[in-house]
């Protein structure tokens, strides 16, 4: 099992080696901070001057190596926009990100997974055709029109919930929280909704398919031969062999959900860090740019870890397998 | 337990207290945060737009920009190289500190800093000396007719309080510590800060002690707490208007516009801004970049500027293009800019045969092809003009392929001089002819400051000689020498001007606010009923 961690581990380096050199490469042509850095009125020496402080006139490797050194170090540096350190700007806005997020994911599992197991059963029922229509709206709609909708329904029409922001927060220690105060809750339902339907939707369709599948093998007919009640069928048996891919979906999902929450968070003025990212895409920000994909690339290969070492909790064949490899 | 009940219920009764009759909170929100809240670090607007509530110029601005004392009750040229400035007596920072002359000689030194983006507006000075407590003269290198007008841009700070906190110049990129005046502030304003998350939410609170509630434009204002909030998304910062979350929106999107004039509780308000669009040409390569026509640059030559601007049918992108918010004009500057000639604001007229005539003259009898660069994130449907000029273009025979980017790597593109036709949008913070003309068209490399937005590379011997008359001389010759610049300007089309934005503000109806042609909203002139 560790040796196993360790070469996934030693696995994902070169994966972020390589995303760390590929958004460095790509960041010569978001535009030139210099120019955006000075303003309209400038003299050729301030440019120069300017130039030489940000190391933008070494050639690529030199500043490609530079900034691999402050990385490892954790020292992503100061921001071109907010002249800020560019770890405090993550730090700070994170809380708010991983907020929104985890409430997305968790409406998508609560809602999804039911709703799929539902739809599996009652294959025929009104109800059934319903979800399943339903939830065509949700894979085909893109986000940030489902944001708008939503915004024009609840904020404008109804006006029960704020259109935007993440309303009051209560510090704990340096991770700000929504979740304690009335505003921070109300302020959540929009973007979280927007942000987990394409989820919810997903993850619905693949538990019905795949209770489809389960509900025709042999070892459910036993089980209802040998009478057991329903639920125990249902849920004890089935549900219980569907959640594989679904829990393969989920990780990644969720690794997807935070990483293009940029949508939402632009939508709603979400204060996190996709709309950190994108200020800092419209003002050529590499620092902030470079550190943020460098921080995903490394979410998205901590959670494809995670959900290998699930497997092994979910299905015993992979536990058996790997101890007969070892003989 | 039971503190915590009498916390909860003190805090309860100041909110209850904080909501009576005179407390006046006016939410506002744009598309921009400030990046910085050091007034010397960056000049851009959605910096200023929240500087100037909290600091104070020595010079300020009148409703019409026009100039009013400000820290400063009078001023005088002196000689010709130095200007004295007489400073209001008794007034105090936010945090309690006296405003001397001394504070104005640390500002403005501070603005000269090599870390400074406020060097245009103290380009001519050479110190600033205290000569009493309060009084204090600015010695410019050469004769400058214009300080006044460049003064009252710069911000007042106190001596002892930036370098207490060790920020007596803006923050330099080398460093790697945040400096204290990024997000802290000490001002004289009208507004102090009182707390700011960068682009999430900025709060000002009334600075009761303000010299300026006196004046006769303060004396309705009620306003007494402004909460800024930036929202990016053009939707949801309506959405957010017309659901009552927000009372000021500063950028309302074009295509809304209709729809919030029918609102209900809501208006438009709209004015002119000191910007002007235009089209301009590389007139310096031998060969263009990016155009069919090799071994000569066709722009060189004047009957085919003369093509391209005849070709404009410009009442057509004032009536389709802009829904009528724009100002159409032949200049490069508005009227509310010193120096503005209203007999040389004529366009040459929109005449397709006459341009098509006048490039068969030129040799194109059958046009060209070339690439126009154009933002599509910077200026009020910068894109959509862009893609009108190229289709009217068509019409004589030019074959435009238009190249609309972000404003990011547009700008990189063309400071590169990497283009053949760019559009641009030109604001005049100094409102003084002399800084569209020096940054514009004056010859690349000669003086500082000379040419430095002159990616055309535009050069005419007798309009640099014009510049530099305008930047000594003052009074009626200083006027000839600009009218004589405009008609070279009209004579020699080197740019194709299009028009002044209109800049339209929404808000609810109960408030009211003036609307100002820089584009910045001063609350201290706002009232909420």
């Amino acid at each position: 099992m560790f040796a196993f961690i360790i070469s996934r581990i030693l696995q994902a380096l070169p994966v972020m080696l390589t995303v760390a050199l590929i958004s460095f490469a790509m960041f010569a042509y978001v535009g030139d901070p210099v120019a955006i850095m000075l303003g309209q009125d400038f003299t050729e020496a301030q440019r120069d001057a300017l130039v030489k402080d940000l190391g933008l006139d070494q050639p690529f490797w030199m500043q490609f190596g530079t900034f691999l050194g402050n990385a490892l170090q954790g020292e992503f540096g100061l921001s071109y926009r907010l002249s800020r350190p560019v770890a405090d700007l993550i730090a700070e806005r994170a809380p708010a990100t991983l907020e929104l997020a985890f409430t997305a994911a968790i409406l998508a599992l609560l809602i999804g997974v039911p709703l799929g197991v539902y739809t599996g059963l009652y294959r025929n029922s009104w109800l059934s055709r319903f979800f399943l229509t339903f939830s065509l709206v949700g894979v085909s709609l893109p986000t940030f029109l489902i944001g708008i909708l939503l915004i024009l329904v609840f904020a404008v029409w109804l006006g029960v919930l704020p259109s935007f922001g993440r309303g009051d927060t209560v510090k704990l220690g340096w991770w700000s929280t929504g979740f304690l105060t009335w505003t921070g809750i109300k302020a959540l339902v929009l973007p979280s909704i927007t942000l987990g339907l394409f989820q919810l939707t997903l993850i619905m369709r693949l538990v019905r398919a795949e209770m489809l599948e389960v509900l025709r093998t042999d070892y459910i007919k036993f089980a209802r031969a040998r009478g057991l009640p329903n639920r125990a069928v249902h849920f004890g048996h089935a549900l219980k062999n569907t959640l594989v891919p679904v829990i393969t979906i989920v990780g990644l999902q969720l690794g997807a959900i935070i990483a293009f929450a940029i949508v939402t968070e632009t939508v709603f003025q979400w204060p996190g860090m996709g709309l950190l990212f994108i200020q800092s895409v419209n003002q050529a920000d590499i620092p902030v740019m470079a550190a943020y994909l460098l921080l995903i690339s490394a979410l998205f290969v901590t959670i494809n870890l995670i959900v290998d070492l699930l497997y092994y909790a979910v299905d015993p064949r992979l536990r058996i397998g790997r101890g007969q490899g070892a003989h | 337990m039971r503190k915590l009940l009498w916390a909860t219920a003190l805090a309860c009764g100041l909110a209850l207290a904080g909501a009576n009759a005179d407390a006046r909170t006016i939410r506002w929100a744009a598309s921009g945060d400030p990046n910085t809240l050091d007034p010397h670090s960056q000049n851009v607007g959605t910096v200023t737009m929240v500087l100037q509530q909290v600091y104070d110029m020595l010079i300020s601005r009148t409703q019409e920009l026009g100039l009013a004392p400000g820290l400063a009750t009078r001023w005088e040229q002196q000689e010709p190289n130095r200007w004295r400035f007489w400073l209001r007596d008794g007034v105090k920072f936010h945090e309690g500190e006296a405003f001397t002359a001394d504070d104005v000689v640390f500002s403005v030194t501070r603005a000269l800093a090599p870390t400074s983006n406020y060097g245009i507006f103290v380009d001519t000075v050479e110190r600033a000396v205290q000569v009493e407590p309060l009084v204090v003269d600015i010695i410019t290198k050469l004769p400058d007719p214009i300080l006044p007008n460049k003064i009252a841009s710069v911000f007042m700070m106190s001596r002892s309080w930036s370098e207490r906190n060790n920020a007596p110049r803006p923050q330099n990129t080398r460093q790697r510590e945040e400096m204290h005046t990024v997000r802290n502030t000490n001002g004289t304003g009208a507004f102090r800060l009182t707390a700011r998350e960068a682009d999430v939410r900025t709060v000002m609170t009334r600075n009761n002690d303000w010299w300026g509630w006196k004046d006769e434009t303060s004396r309705e204002a009620n306003v007494t707490e402004i909460i800024f909030r930036p929202i990016a998304s053009d939707a949801t910062r309506i959405a957010a208007l017309l659901s009552g979350e927000v009372d000021f929106v500063l950028d309302p999107p074009l295509q809304d516009l209709n729809r919030l004039r029918q609102a209900q509780n809501i208006r438009v308000l709209e004015g002119p801004e000191v910007r002007t669009i235009f089209l301009a040409m590389d007139v310096f390569r031998d060969e263009l970049l990016y155009s069919d026509v090799k071994g000569r640059n066709p722009m060189k030559d004047l009957r085919v500027r003369q093509a391209l601007y005849h070709a404009i049918d410009i009442q057509a992108i004032n009536r389709t293009t802009m829904r009528g918010q724009s100002v159409v004009t032949g200049t490069f500057f508005p009227s509310q800019v010193n120096g503005y000639v209203k007999e040389e604001d004529v366009r040459l007229p929109y005449d397709p045969a006459r341009a098509r005539a006048l490039l068969t003259e030129a040799g194109f009898p059958n046009g060209f092809e070339i690439t126009l660069d154009c933002p599509n994130n910077r200026y009020i449907n910068d894109e959509q003009i862009c893609q009108a000029v190229v289709a009217m273009w068509a019409r004589v025979g030019i074959r435009a392929k238009l190249n609309a980017m972000p404003l990011a790597p547009f700008f990189a593109k063309i400071q590169r001089d990497d283009t053949s036709v760019y559009l641009l949008g030109w604001g005049v913070p100094t409102l003084d002819a002399l800084y569209s003309f020096q940054s514009l068209v004056a010859t690349r490399g000669g003086q500082p400051g000379d040419g430095i937005w002159n990616y055309g590379r535009y050069s005419n011997p007798r309009m640099d000689a014009m510049i530099e008359r305008m930047k000594t001389q003052s009074g009626e010759p200083r006027m000839e020498a600009i009218r004589e610049a405009l008609r070279i300007y009209r004579e020699d089309v080197p740019h194709i001007p299009l028009h002044h934005q209109m800049i339209p503000w929404a808000m609810r109806s109960n408030l009211t606010i003036p609307h100002m042609a820089n584009n910045q909203p001063y609350f201290r002139w706002a009232k909420m009923n």
